[in-house]
């Protein structure tokens, strides 16, 4: 009751902050347009915003360790966080600074005009490719590989449960955490981009076929896509994995393919709602029209009229749906009926690991491991996002 | 008038007529199984006179469309069928305990409304606010903060957030349960309490999406010339928004909303895993573990009607909201 | 003399793309009276709009007043508050937008909108307002003035809604009323019968007007002074008369000698010739709408047909089914005395060669993916076969003809092009193809008229050289006065009169041609003055439509 109370009178006091801080501020200036046209609600907007900003500084400041001698997890999670957030921002910065100067023409051009998220997602999809394709030079051991000691604690500090040659610590049964981290970028991420690479050849060229030819056919594969859509996907997934998980071991052929080809076929559907889209929208054009009426055949109005014209938003759909895919596929790991043991996997990480946040309070960095994997997979979507935001926020501003 | 029944009625019945097809597809892939359930029941344990006991029992030596319609019936009438767990127990101890599927699902799907139902008590205020809010004010600090944040919640998978919820809610300040076992007898207060945790991860995932929407619904509302001709009418921008804004944003905003909270519907498996909450989620995902194939099943197609159903609304609102087609030429 | 009702000094504006801040008005001063009205005319680009809107002291969103002051009766609308402007808009100055249809709210009934202005700032009664509606409903002359008000604006046509805004303009009598192209998107017979209500209101309320236009004609009729825009500058200013017969620079001159291109007339045509192209007896429907009717005519060797109407007459659908895109459900097709297949896909590659098409807008006919080069290049690859250096000399060749510079065209996107360029590629396509028979389906309605005229004498020039025949949809009767040797006249899917032009602009001739003619603006101020007693009061635009 007293959280509540104590809430009340924060946002009382600010309400009255934001009225104070209107009146003075015409006042002050003298009745200039920009306080006498000031809404109420902006007014304390400001001041809610200053206020939430002054807690967030002085949180930050607060001793790491309480009066007790135990630490205090809550101010090393905070300024771990603010801490990361601005060597981000910094190195977003200092890239597309770098991509402003080096480079052709056009891709300077390119970094002039982009904000500081998209810089950041393509820094990060970056650094997670070189990750992922050279993780078996970077990482330390094998992702397979056991050690004898079980839950060493990340840091690395031996007085506190560490272990400097696993500086993240190992897992319950003994492998190396960093490690499998960076062979989860391998993993997650190479299996995630084949199925959406798969789900794209699936689903655009039906997509586009369907636009070009129209009547029967796209009838036929658009009522299919609804009913196929019509059940939500994960559940969807799920089912056939079910399904899948009798196969396989039936066939010995590995679960993990059949993943792919599940979620493939489940998210081409929304692939080809896209393309098919897209491809109507481009087919009702004049040019279209006007290589008709020349007579050029299927091939040229395809692969040279529409395809041409059906990159920009057909790429923008690319990214959303890796991370869709990305997404359900962790989803499912972190299930239990996605990628498969012994092979390292962010999702299946975070299920393992997960108990380890319970020790938060005493220890901190023990919580650290299983965010680290969820942290992970949630920064590469984020990226890709932003990413995605600002081309089709480009896309959309070109055509005004 | 006459129109708009008409249309309606044409909707409820391409809604129910995708329904039927989607049974039939669950129904098809199940059937995909190699070898029949009875051996995939009793697995090593199988005899050949159990075997035979339990294909009678399923009515697995009928034919396909026949055993189709009598599990749309049993579907249609209540009637879920019997699970692998249970009918195992039967053949194998001869005991005849046990819950029926129907006995399994119906607390649990209580549950899960519960959970949802929390969740979108607390989202759908909360969102259609900070939408309306971020398009009023879009190209502040506010909009692009808010951007940054709902973009990044869209992105991030369901654990993570559960996770960050339970390091800071549950164990570093201990607010809320981070385990939400809810069992039968409790009073209101202690589920609600239990049900907090999961609502808010759904709460942060389903608002940015709901938010975003909103926005966008709105903004492209706002830019339309018939709001700018009420502001060079000398009306007051409250004004502006309840009355020329508002009736024609109610469309776009009944259809987002009710398209999240189909969305929320894959959302609660997760997050029902994560809390071990005792909905039709974590059910599901047992289910699927042990391939327990009625409960899959039924499980699934609960799921599918939710979201049809939920679509079918969403569609079926916007129609009764559009004036062009409430008053006919 | 008292002060003016609206005075702007020095204006600039400043409109945002890509980030940065792009002049779009550079410094114009403005004077208004009481009970004037300002003719605002330029091309597409000049900025009236913005200048109308600025006018008011709104801004839309993106643009922004950087400099300069805006007066309104004294009242300095740039650093007033915001309640004191919002007291002035719909009160004192309002404001009638292009588009009625997307400017009523469609969720309420016209009148509620009507009445909202007068009954928010406190003018009348809401009883009082409905009355008052109805009483300009009439003087509009709207019809069912007493009832249409209560309906929904997606429940009345076009011209009708255009009125109806007028009289929403005008429900609390303002001192300014600002008109943003309130007749563009509207036909020529429509057009006039609100230009007239709108004239009359004007008068009969004293009420001072800005209004924004793009066609000469128009605000000839419309307006006591004139002001020219060019790109955001001030040509020049004058009263309408002055303006009309003596304009002082250089590019108002430029703009009255558009009106002045005529072809001469050319010899007849031998009676025995084999026409190029020849429809016989056409029907044509989309599923079962039926849209052509028993439509026949013939384009000879050399000649323009132009084909006028006024939308949904079936202009277009004719030249869809001369394409093959639409096979007609009745009638058929000859080319040089043989027939043709109904269907494009049935037509073989010489068929399809000898017709060609220019499309209306040149955005859309052209792949924005594809270079210049490449859009000329691929009619020469596919019909002559050539290739390498000669296909490259045909392709610059072709360049020339159109009258832009091969090398520094070659390479370039259609977005890097201007619409006039953009159009002379849409030529140098169909020309590529080395046809008989062009297509121009309203090729100049998206370019402003320098442009447009520039693109008639460039098709009049090709046609003399190569002896092409046109057939030229349009709905504009000067450009039919521009290039035509015929002229067919089209109505609800029937040829209702053709013949040459010379007899086509003389009387007698059918009703509906009549009324077209009849409702095309002239230069001339006192024409609509003229017309409208000609015709009598009841008997102008859809009035005498309806009475056929």
């Amino acid at each position: 009751m007293s959280t509540l109370l104590w809430l009340v009178t924060v946002l009382g006091g600010i309400a009255v902050a934001g009225w104070v801080f209107r009146f003075a501020g015409q006042t002050v200036t003298g009745n200039a347009p920009r306080f006498r046209d000031m809404p109420y609600g902006v007014a304390f907007g400001y001041v809610l915003g200053v206020s939430i900003l002054a807690w967030a500084i002085w949180y930050y400041f607060q001793p790491v360790t309480t009066e007790q001698g135990l630490p205090n997890a809550g101010v090393m999670f905070f300024r771990w966080g603010v801490q990361g957030l601005i060597i981000a921002m910094i190195a977003a910065y200092v890239f597309r600074f770098l991509g402003r100067l080096i480079g052709t023409a056009n891709s300077k051009k390119l970094f002039r005009a982009m904000p500081l998220t998209a810089a950041f997602g393509i820094l990060t999809i970056i650094i997670y490719a070189i990750f992922a394709i050279f993780a078996d030079a970077i990482a330390p051991y094998g992702q397979e590989q056991i050690f004898e000691q079980a839950n060493v604690l990340p840091g690395g500090d031996p007085a506190l449960g560490g272990d400097p040659a696993h500086p993240l610590g190992t897992d319950q049964i003994g492998r190396d955490i960093l490690s499998r981290l960076i062979y989860g970028a391998q993993n997650t991420v190479g299996i995630a981009f084949a199925t959406t690479c798969l789900a794209f050849a699936l689903g655009a060229t039906f997509g586009l076929l369907a636009a070009v030819l129209g009547g029967w056919l796209d009838q036929l594969l658009s009522r299919a896509v609804d009913v196929l859509m019509a059940i939500p996907s994960l559940i969807f997934a799920l089912l056939l994995m079910t399904i899948a998980s009798v196969w396989a071991s039936e066939w010995g052929i590995p679960l993990t393919i059949f993943m792919v080809v599940i979620i493939a076929v489940i998210d081409s559907t929304r692939v080809f709602r896209l393309a098919r889209a897209v491809g109507v929208n481009i087919v009702v054009m004049d040019y279209i029209e006007a290589a008709k009426l020349r007579g050029e055949g299927m091939g040229h109005l395809i692969f040279r009229e529409i395809l041409p014209n059906a990159t920009a938003p057909l790429l923008a759909e690319f990214g959303l749906r890796f991370c869709f895919v990305f997404l359900t596929i962790a989803a499912l790991s972190f299930l239990g009926v996605g990628i498969q043991p012994p092979l390292a996997d962010w999702g299946t990480m975070v299920r393992d690991l997960a108990p380890f946040i319970n020790f938060a309070a005493f220890a901190p960095l023990a919580a650290v491991t299983p965010l680290l994997a969820a942290g992970a997979i949630a920064l590469l979507t984020v990226a890709v996002n932003f990413v995605v935001d600002w081309m089709l926020h480009r896309s959309s501003g070109l055509k005004e | 008038m006459q129109n708009v029944l008409k249309i309606i009625l044409q909707r409820l019945a391409l809604g129910l007529l995708t329904l039927l097809v989607v049974s039939i597809v669950i129904f098809i892939a199940v059937n995909l199984l190699p070898g029949d359930f009875a051996e995939l029941i009793l697995g090593q344990a199988a005899t050949p006179e159990s075997v035979a006991s339990i294909r009678r029992d399923l009515g697995l030596d009928q034919s396909m469309v026949t055993r189709y319609f009598s599990w749309l019936g049993g579907m249609v009438t209540g009637d879920l069928g019997t699970s692998f767990a249970q009918l195992n127990f039967q053949t194998n101890l001869g005991g005849t305990g046990g819950k029926t599927v129907a006995e399994q699902i119906a607390p649990r799907f209580a549950n899960t409304m519960f959970l949802a139902s929390v969740t979108a008590m607390i989202a759908v205020p909360l969102a259609v606010t900070l939408g309306i809010l971020a398009a009023l004010y879009r190209n502040t600090v506010f909009d692009r903060v808010a951007n940054i944040a709902t973009l990044s919640s869209i992105s991030s998978p369901e654990f993570f957030m559960a996770y960050i919820l339970i390091l800071f809610l549950a164990v570093l300040n201990p607010i809320f349960p981070s385990l939400s076992n809810i069992y039968e007898g409790m009073t209101f207060g202690e589920k609600l309490e239990k049900t907090m945790l999961p609502a808010l991860t759904l709460t942060l995932v389903v608002t940015a999406h709901m938010m975003r929407m909103t926005r966008a619904a709105i903004i492209s509302l706002l830019a339309s010339p018939y709001i700018e001709m009420a502001r060079l009418k000398g009306i007051s921008p409250m004004r502006v928004i309840v009355k020329h804004a508002l009736p024609n944003a109610l469309a776009p905003i009944i259809n987002v909303i009710a398209l999240n909270l189909a969305y929320l519907i894959t959302g609660v498996v997760v997050v029902e895993v994560v809390f071990v909450y005792p909905g039709i989620g974590q059910l599901f995902v047992d289910s699927v573990k042990i391939r327990d194939i009625p409960v899959v099943q039924a499980c699934c197609l609960i799921f599918a009607a939710a979201y049809i159903l939920l679509n079918l609304m969403a569609d079926i609102l916007s129609i009764l909201s559009n004036p062009r087609l409430r008053h006919p030429k | 003399m008292s002060d003016p009702l609206v005075k702007i000094r020095g204006l600039k504006l400043e409109g945002r793309s890509d980030e940065m801040w792009m002049p779009i008005i550079n410094g114009v001063d403005l004077t208004l009276n009481r009970g004037e009205v300002l003719g605002l005319i330029g091309e597409s680009g000049a900025g009236k709009s913005t200048l109308g809107l600025a006018a008011m002291g709104y801004t839309r969103d993106g643009v922004r007043i950087s400099e300069g002051s805006v007066e309104f009766d004294g009242i300095d609308l740039l650093t007033a508050s915001a309640a004191v402007k919002r007291g002035l808009l719909g009160k004192r100055i309002a404001y009638v937008a292009q588009s009625a249809a997307a400017s009523f709210n469609p969720a309420h009934k016209i009148i509620d909108q009507h009445t909202e202005a007068p009954t928010q700032h406190g003018v009348m009664g809401r009883n009082e307002s409905v009355d008052d509606g109805i009483t300009l409903y009439n003087k509009l002359r709207l019809p069912n003035p007493e009832t249409i008000g209560f309906r929904y604006p997606h429940q009345v046509s076009g011209g009708q809604l255009q009125r109806a805004m007028t009289a929403m303009a005008m429900s609390c009598r303002p001192d300014l009323i600002i008109f943003d192209e309130p007749t563009t998107a509207l036909d020529v017979t429509t057009q006039i019968e609100v230009l007239a209500s709108i004239r009359e209101i004007v008068e009969e309320y004293d009420t001072a007007a800005i209004y924004i236009t793009h066609d000469l004609a128009v605000v000839a009729q419309m307006a006591d002074n004139i002001k020219v825009l060019l790109k955001g500058d001030e040509v020049e200013t004058a009263d309408t008369r002055t303006m009309l017969s003596k304009p002082q620079e250089e590019y108002t001159k430029s703009l009255w000698a558009v009106r002045s291109f005529e072809r001469p007339a050319k010899p007849a045509i031998n009676t025995g010739a084999t026409p190029v192209v020849s429809i016989q007896n056409v029907d044509a429907a989309y599923g079962t709408v039926k849209v052509l009717e028993d439509v026949s005519f013939d384009i000879h060797e050399g000649r323009t047909v132009a084909v006028v109407g006024e939308s949904g007459s079936g202009k277009s659908t004719t030249a869809r089914c001369i394409t093959g895109l639409l096979p007609p459900t009745k009638g058929q097709i000859l080319f040089d005395g043989q027939v043709l297949p109904a269907s494009y896909k049935a037509r073989d590659k010489f068929q399809l060669r000898q017709a060609q098409m220019i499309y209306q807008m040149a955005d859309t006919a052209l792949n924005p993916r594809m270079s210049i080069g490449k859009i000329i290049e691929r009619p020469v690859q596919f019909y002559m076969g050539l290739s390498g250096k000669a296909l490259r000399q045909r392709v610059d060749e072709l360049l020339e003809q159109i009258e832009l510079e091969p090398d520094k065209y070659f390479n370039r996107l259609p977005s890097e092009l201007s619409g006039g360029q953009k159009q002379r590629i849409g030529i140098a396509r169909a020309l590529a193809a080395e046809p008989k028979f062009i297509i121009c389906d309203e090729v100049t309605s998206a370019l402003d008229q320098l442009v447009a005229e520039g693109i008639l004498r460039l098709l009049a020039d090709l046609q003399d050289k190569l002896s092409l025949s046109y057939m030229f949809i349009t709905h504009d009767l000067a450009t039919v006065r521009a290039i035509s040797d015929e002229v067919v006249v089209m109505k609800d899917g029937r040829v209702i009169e053709q013949s040459a032009k010379a007899e086509m602009f003389q009387p007698p001739h059918h009703a509906y041609t009549d009324l077209l003619l009849s409702s095309v603006p002239e230069m001339d101020p006192d024409w609509l003055t003229n017309l409208l007693n000609e015709r009598g009061v009841d008997n102008i635009g859809d009035a005498a439509v309806d009475k056929m």
